[in-house]
C-alpha cells in the first residue's frame, strides 16, 4: 500500500493497525457469502431462471468487503451495476436480493428494480445504479445531508476505473474536496470498462494519481488484499469523520468473470484470466488466517457449508415467492399518488 | 459480414437483421466518404463492435483513426461530436443506451440544435447521434425507456425511429448525408428482428410515413415495436372484418402529417401507439396535429396506446403490464369502432 499525499507525493503506508480476529473472520465470512450468492446467481441466470441481465463481481470480494466492514451500519455507501457484493456486506439480506434477482414481489425493490437497482436503506446502502458514475454525487448529497444533521456518518462510493471518467465523479471529487465532506471516493480498478482496458481510458497509470488534482490524499491499495482495503478504508474512514475530508482510494483488483452474464469476452486473452487466479482473494485470506492459526481446513469447511446454507436458503425463498401482479406496476411512483393519473 | 451470405427471397432482396442492415449503412457510408467517422463507448473492439454489433468490422476495415472508442463520457462524445462535424467531418456518435443521453443533452440542446440558428445561418452541423432505446428485455428503469419526445420537442433537430431493417439502412444513410444534427434512435427489441432488404444503393427521405399496412376502418400510428404490435392486431382483427390501416412516421420530427391525415379522412378513426410514457408523448402531438386539420373526419375520439407514466418495471409481468402491446391496440380499436 501506498499513500499519495495532497501534492502527489508518495508517503509510506502511515498505519498499520491490527484487525481483530474476529473481524478478520468476518472478512473472510463476507466474502465466502459473496462469492457463494454470485456463483449461485450466474448458474440461475445461465438456466434461464433470472430476467434481464446480471454484472458479477467475483474476483473483487476483499475491496466489498474489506471497505464496508470498515464502515458503520448508519455510514452510506452508493454503488454501481455490479452492487451484489456491496450490498451483502453493508449487510442487506441475501434473500431479499436473491428474491429482486428473481423479480419477486418480495424482493428489495418488490420485484421492479433488478441486479441492478438493488437498494437498502436501513443499511445505508443507497443503491445500486445502472448509470456509470451516478452515484459519486449522491454520495456527496449524502454528506452534506450528514454535516447538516451534525452527525458523523461518512459516505463511501464505489466506482469503477470506467466510472473515473465520468464527469460526474470529477464534479463530485473537487467538490467534496472544496466543502471538506466526509466522502470516501472507492474506486474498483478491475482494469476494464465492459470492452475497454483501462488504459485505454486513461491517461496516467493510476486513477489515484489524480487526487492531487482535486486536492485531496490519493490512497492504492491491492484489492484483493481484504485485510489491506480493511486497514486503508478504516483509516481515511476515521480521518473523513473527524472532518479531515474526502480521500481517494483505488483498489487494483481484477474482473474474473465477463462483464455480464454472457459476454463472450473477445477483448481478453483466458492466460491472462487464469493467471489472476493466483490473487484470489478468498484463498489468499484464508491462507493469512490459517497462517496465523485463526483458521483450519474443519472451520473452512464449515463456513463454506454455513454459507452455502444461507445462499440455498435465499434460492428456496426467492422460488417460493409470489410475483408481483401487475396492478402493482403503477404503485409506488409518488408518495401521495396522484388521482387520476392515467 | 452477414450480407454476403444473407439469404436471397424471390424478390431479389436479402434478409438482414435490423442491426446487420445499420451496420451495412454505416460500412457503405464510411465508404463513399472519408469524412464519416464513429465514435463511441466499445464500438471499436475487434471483432466485436459495440453491445449489439452494430459497429461489427468497421474497426478492422477502416481503422482506430475512424472508428473511436471513447472513454464512457457521454457528454463529450456528442459534445465532440458536434465540435467535429461544425469542422468538416461527418461524425456518427453512439450513446450506448438512451437512458444515458440526459448526460449528454447539453451539448445536444443548446449546442447542436441551435448553433447554426444562433449564427445566422452560418454553420451547419451534419452530426448523427445513435442510441438505442425501448423495453420489453427486462433491462429495468434505467435502461429501457423509449424518450423520441425529448428530442421532437427541441426545434434544431431531427429524429428517426425505424421498424424495419430496410428502412433502418435507408434512414440511416439520409442521416449520414444529412446536414443537420439527427438523433437516430434504434430498438433494442428490434435489433434482432429480420427483413427484407432491397440490394444496392438506395436512401430513403425524412418525412415520409410509409402505410405498412392500407386499411379503410381505423388507422394505427405505430413507433418503434409499435408498429409490429399494430400490425399483429390488424392480422387479428381481419377475421372480425375489420380493416386496419398501420402508418409508420418512421420520423417523428420532421413528422409527416399529411400521410396520417390522409389516412384519417378515409377512416374516421386515430389510434396512437409507442412505448415511451404517454405523458407529453409523441402520440399526443399526432393526435392535436391531427385534431387541427380534421377533426370534422373523425368518428371517434382518438385514442393512445402508450407506456404507462411509470418507470418501466424488471419483473416480467410489471413490465408487461407497464408497455403496450397488441391486445390494448385490439381494445383501443374496439373503442373508436
Ligand atoms: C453513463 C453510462 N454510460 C455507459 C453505461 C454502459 N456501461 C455499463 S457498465 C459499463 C462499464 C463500466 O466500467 P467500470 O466503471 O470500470 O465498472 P466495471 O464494469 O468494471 O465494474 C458501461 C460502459 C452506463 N451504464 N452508464
Ligand atoms: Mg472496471
Amino acid at each position: 500500500m501506498a499513500v499519495t499525499d495532497v501534492g502527489g507525493a508518495r508517503a509510506v503506508q502511515r498505519v498499520d493497525n491490527d484487525i481483530d480476529a474476529d473481524t478478520q473472520l468476518d472478512l473472510l465470512r463476507v466474502m465466502l457469502r459473496i462469492r457463494c450468492f454470485e456463483e449461485r446467481a450466474e448458474a440461475l441466470f445461465l438456466a434461464g431462471e433470472l430476467p434481464g441481465f446480471i454484472h458479477l463481481s467475483i474476483g473483487q470480494e476483499a475491496c466489498a468487503a474489506g471497505a464496508c466492514l470498515a464502515l458503520r451500519r448508519d455510514d452510506y455507501i452508493t454503488s454501481t451495476h455490479r452492487g451484489h457484493g456491496h450490498c451483502l456486506a453493508k449487510c442487506a439480506p441475501a434473500e431479499r436480493m436473491m428474491a429482486e434477482l428473481f423479480a419477486k414481489a418480495t424482493g428489495s425493490c418488490k420485484g421492479k428494480g433488478g441486479s441492478m437497482h438493488i437498494a437498502d436503506f436501513s443499511v445505508g446502502m443507497l443503491g445500486a445504479n445502472g448509470i456509470v458514475g451516478g452515484g459519486a454525487n449522491l454520495a456527496v448529497g449524502a454528506a452534506i445531508a450528514a454535516r447538516l444533521r451534525q452527525t458523523d456518518q461518512v459516505a463511501l462510493c464505489f466506482f469503477g476505473d470506467g466510472a473515473a471518467n465520468r464527469g460526474t465523479v470529477h464534479e463530485a471529487s473537487n467538490l467534496a474536496a472544496v466543502w471538506k465532506l466526509p466522502v470516501i471516493f472507492f474506486c474498483e480498478n478491475n482494469r476494464y470498462a465492459s470492452t475497454t482496458a483501462a488504459g485505454a481510458a486513461l491517461s496516467i497509470e493510476n486513477v489515484a494519481d489524480r487526487a492531487a488534482g482535486y486536492g485531496m490524499p490519493g490512497v492504492i491499495v491491492d484489492g484483493n488484499d481484504a485485510l489491506a482495503v480493511h486497514r486503508v478504508v478504516r483509516e481515511w474512514a476515521a480521518h473523513a469523520r473527524s472532518g479531515g475530508g474526502p480521500v481517494l482510494i483505488e483498489a487494483k483488483t481484477y474482473r474474473m468473470r465477463g462483464h455480464y452474464v454472457g459476454d463472450p469476452q473477445l477483448y481478453r486473452a483466458t492466460d491472462e484470466v487464469e493467471a489472476q487466479r493466483a490473487r484470489d482473494p478468498i484463498d489468499r485470506l484464508a491462507a493469512t488466517l490459517a497462517g496465523a492459526g485463526l483458521l483450519d481446513l474443519a472451520r473452512l469447511e464449515r463456513l463454506r457449508a454455513e454459507v452455502a446454507e444461507e445462499i440455498e436458503a435465499a434460492v428456496r425463498f426467492a422460488r417460493e415467492s409470489p410475483l408481483p401482479s401487475p396492478e402493482d406496476a403503477l404503485a409506488d411512483l409518488y408518495v401521495n399518488p396522484i388521482e387520476r393519473m392515467p | 459480414m452477414a450480407v454476403a451470405t444473407a439469404p436471397r427471397t424471390e424478390t431479389g432482396a436479402r434478409t438482414l437483421t435490423y442491426v446487420e442492415a445499420l451496420n451495412e449503412a454505416l460500412r457503405e457510408e464510411m465508404r463513399r466518404d472519408p469524412a464519416v467517422f464513429v465514435m463511441g463507448e466499445d464500438v471499436a473492439v475487434w471483432g466485436g463492435g459495440g453491445v449489439f454489433g452494430v459497429t461489427k468490422g468497421l474497426v478492422e476495415e477502416f481503422g482506430e483513426a475512424r472508428v473511436r472508442d471513447t472513454p464512457i463520457s457521454e457528454e463529450i462524445i456528442a459534445a465532440s461530436a458536434i465540435g467535429a462535424a461544425a469542422t468538416g467531418t461527418r461524425p456518427v456518435a453512439e450513446i450506448m443506451y438512451v437512458d444515458f443521453i440526459g448526460l449528454a443533452m447539453e451539448p445536444i440542446v443548446n449546442q447542436a440544435a441551435k448553433m447554426r440558428y444562433m449564427f445566422g445561418g452560418k454553420i451547419s452541423i451534419p452530426v448523427v447521434i445513435r442510441a438505442q432505446q425501448g423495453g420489453g428485455r427486462g433491462n429495468a428503469a434505467q435502461h429501457s425507456q423509449s424518450l423520441e419526445a425529448w428530442f421532437a420537442h427541441i426545434p434544431g433537430l431531427k429524429v428517426v425511429v425505424p421498424t424495419t431493417p430496410a428502412d433502418a439502412k435507408g434512414l440511416l444513410k439520409t442521416a449520414i448525408r444529412d446536414d443537420n444534427p439527427v438523433i437516430f434512435l434504434e430498438h433494442k427489441v428490434l435489433y434482432f428482428t429480420k427483413g427484407e432488404v432491397p440490394e444496392g444503393e438506395y436512401t430513403i427521405p425524412f418525412g415520409q410515413a410509409d402505410v405498412k399496412r392500407e386499411g379503410t376502418d381505423v388507422t394505427v400510428v405505430g413507433i418503434h415495436t409499435q408498429v409490429l404490435e399494430a400490425l399483429k392486431a390488424a392480422e387479428e382483427l381481419e377475421s372480425e372484418g375489420i380493416s386496419v390501416e398501420v402508418i409508420d412516421p418512421r420520423t417523428v420530427s420532421p413528422l409527416d402529417i399529411d400521410t396520417i391525415v390522409s389516412s384519417v379522412k378515409k377512416t374516421g378513426r386515430l389510434v396512437v401507439s409507442h412505448q415511451a410514457y404517454e405523458q407529453g408523448g409523441v402520440g399526443g402531438e399526432i393526435i392535436a396535429r391531427v385534431v387541427d386539420v380534421a377533426f370534422d373526419y373523425l368518428d371517434a375520439p382518438p385514442q393512445r396506446v402508450c407506456g404507462k407514466n411509470v418507470p418501466v418495471p424488471y419483473a416480467e409481468s410489471l413490465e408487461r403490464a407497464a408497455l403496450p402491446y397488441k391486445e390494448e391496440i385490439v381494445a383501443a380499436i374496439r373503442r373508436v369502432l
